[in-house]
């Protein structure tokens, strides 16, 4: 439980185990970038993401006071802005002005030779966290697959 | 799961004593000490928070396939009393809204299908959609489908998707009441546009089975099961709208959770009082879920009818039962020798009435309510039947799969998805799906022993068994 996986010091992002879903941890020098590591690690669960073309970007722009509630609604409003658009994303940005969150995420629509990994249905509340950490900040909770 | 604090009540079921000054309902954890052993010690944190919440009625309880969830345990039921400050909660239902499995039984023998069943394995992949990114070809605007909402699988019938016979075997007919499709996000609506009748991924499933052996004469008989049948199991649930709902009203209901006075030991148990204006809002919605679900796993099932008849044209599939496992729902229970209408959580477990519930079809009443425990893709499910003892005990509850017993990401370690899928190709069952990625992890060796979670379902008295179902084809999302 909570074991990150066997990743280099320094990766931008990782996974933690739980029983039926999976713990994601996004890491950067500051909160937004370690949300977009956290997004980047939500995308891969669902393809591979060196896979995907950037041909597209869509923003995303939220209000949340509360730094950890802002992780959980900054990947779910990427997974609903991916699925109402049929897209995968696999490059996202995030800036912050006080409690407005703008962002933006870069795929391409599914296409048959992208592999299919497993569908993600929403980030959760479990096991999450966002600190400051020695190296830096980092982001992580459950997500329901 | 660490047994220091549990006490053992019988062979399959325990308890966790109060520790001086602790606060909280009681806790039930149904299942051998082997499957316990098994559990993560959060399974245990997990009720225990959940005894924690107001306005619980009895135990809060797991079922024999538990594991850890999010909120809820996976396998978790607890049971409220609105009077009494009950509350209803997001985490309690998960995001999947009503996932659930539809089971069809068919007038064909195994003989029948198998030297068609690469053709009829290759016919449900096409026609299924299945997988991350799929969709179906039914596109409903929002106006559509604020009427599937309210109509279920009554809608779908309504359109040709089925017969009004399969609405008999549907739980409440196929449309539950109180939906509001207000309370549903534009969102939540725009995110279904392309998911009616779709799969999903992860652990959905649609499989073609035979039964394999029979535990149970008289109830496989109600039901329709013989040995060597044909049986096609459907296992999916609300889709995008169901998870935005979830979405949505986690996080409102887990802010909203201080000012409507609940203490929260865990945020994910987002809650409010079923009789406050945000408890009613969540549930106009998530019984909106539930009639998602309930059309989804209609449509699903006329195709699964088309693509038979195209290959076996002379083939017959009923509607044996269709029950959900992620729901809150408003039932009559009686407690302490007095009805009360309570708000029943099961999160991963399977409502299973027992003989002579009103609620079941005239044909199952004598009986019991089919339940459906699902296996992984190599092993195999089971149909069991509802006791009389599970109303007692469980209100009415019992497990709902075989519950993983090892990670996705311990599994991705251990197993190659392309080599197993031709492992289980020599054992003579068919995998088709888009996602290696989603076989491996999805490998029979991550779950544990269905065989041994539907013995102590029995045991326990939640369930009774039936028959056992052994895979031949599985689409897989």
């Amino acid at each position: 439980m909570n074991r990150d996986t066997n990743v280099a010091s320094g990766e931008r992002y990782a996974y933690f185990e739980h029983d039926a879903d999976m713990g994601i941890v996004g890491r950067g020098v500051s909160v937004e970038e370690a949300f977009e590591a956290a997004a980047a690690a939500m995308f891969a669960i669902m393809t591979e993401p060196a896979a995907v073309r950037r041909e597209q970007t869509v923003q995303i722009e939220f209000e949340e006071a509360d730094i950890e509630l802002a992780l959980v609604r900054w990947l779910n409003a990427l997974l609903a802005a991916a699925r109402t658009n049929g897209m995968v994303f696999a490059e996202f940005r995030l800036e912050r002005d006080g409690v407005v969150w703008r962002g933006s995420a870069s795929g391409e629509p599914w296409r048959d030779d992208l592999e299919r990994g497993v569908e993600v249905k929403g980030a959760t509340l479990t096991m999450l966290s966002v600190r400051q950490a020695e190296a830096g900040w980092e982001a992580r909770c459950v997500v329901d697959v | 799961m660490d047994f220091v604090r549990l006490l053992q009540l019988n062979p399959w079921c325990w308890s966790v004593p109060l520790t001086p000054g602790e606060r909280r309902a009681e806790v039930r954890l149904y299942g051998s000490a082997g499957l316990l052993a098994t559990m993560d010690d959060k399974v245990l944190e997990q009720i225990t928070n959940v005894a924690r919440l107001p306005g619980l009625v009895g135990c809060a309880m797991t079922m024999p396939d538990a594991h850890w969830g999010y909120g809820f345990p996976i396998g978790g039921v607890a049971a409220f009393d609105a009077d009494r400050g009950g509350i209803i909660s997001a985490g309690g239902v998960g995001f999947d809204i009503s996932c659930g499995i539809r089971c069809l039984r068919s007038n064909l023998d195994l003989a029948d299908v198998l030297p068609h069943a690469r053709a009829l394995a290759d016919a449900l992949f096409r026609n299924i959609p299945a997988g991350v990114g799929e969709e179906g070809d039914l596109k409903l605007a929002p106006d559509a489908l604020d009427e599937v909402l309210c109509g279920g699988a009554r809608w779908a019938v309504d359109r040709g998707y089925g017969v009004a016979a399969d609405l008999e075997f549907v739980e409440e007919h196929g449309c539950v009441e109180g939906a509001v499709p207000e309370n549903v996000s534009p969102l939540a609506k725009k995110r279904q546009r392309g998911e009616m009748g779709t799969l999903g991924s992860g652990n959905h499933y649609l499989e073609v089975q035979v039964v394999d052996h029979i535990d149970d004469r008289a109830a496989a008989t109600a039901f329709g099961l013989r040995e060597g049948q044909i049986v096609i199991s459907i296992h999916c649930g609300s889709r995008g709208l169901g998870h935005q709902i979830g979405t949505d009203y986690l996080v409102s209901l887990a802010k909203a959770a201080s000012r409507l006075g609940i203490e929260l030991p865990d945020r994910e148990l987002a809650c409010a009082p079923i009789n406050s204006a945000e408890g009613q809002q969540y549930l106009g919605a998530m019984n909106a879920a539930i009639n998602c679900a309930l059309a989804n796993r209609q449509i699903l099932t006329q195709l699964t009818r088309e693509t038979f008849a195209r290959i076996l044209p002379h083939t017959a599939l009923e509607t044996l039962f269709d029950v959900s496992h992620n729901t809150c729902k408003a039932e009559r229970h009686v407690v302490d020798g007095r009805e009360m209408m309570l708000h029943v959580h099961r999160k991963g477990a399977t409502r299973a009435f027992g003989p002579g519930h009103p609620a079941l079809p005239a044909r199952y009443r004598e009986i019991g309510q089919p339940v459906i425990i699902g296996g992984s893709m190599g092993t195999g499910s089971y149909v069991l039947c509802g006791t009389r003892e599970s109303e007692r005990q469980a209100f009415s509850s019992a497990s709902h799969g075989a519950g993983r017993a090892m990670s996705r990401h311990q599994a991705l370690k251990q197993w190659r998805g392309r080599q197993l899928i031709d492992e289980l190709a020599e054992r003579g069952i068919l995998i088709r799906t888009r996602s290696m990625r989603g076989a491996a992890e999805e490998a029979p060796g991550a779950y544990k022993d269905v065989d041994l979670v539907a013995e102590a379902t029995e045991q326990a008295g939640l369930a009774r068994r039936v028959a056992f179902l052994r895979p031949k084809i599985c689409i897989k999302g």
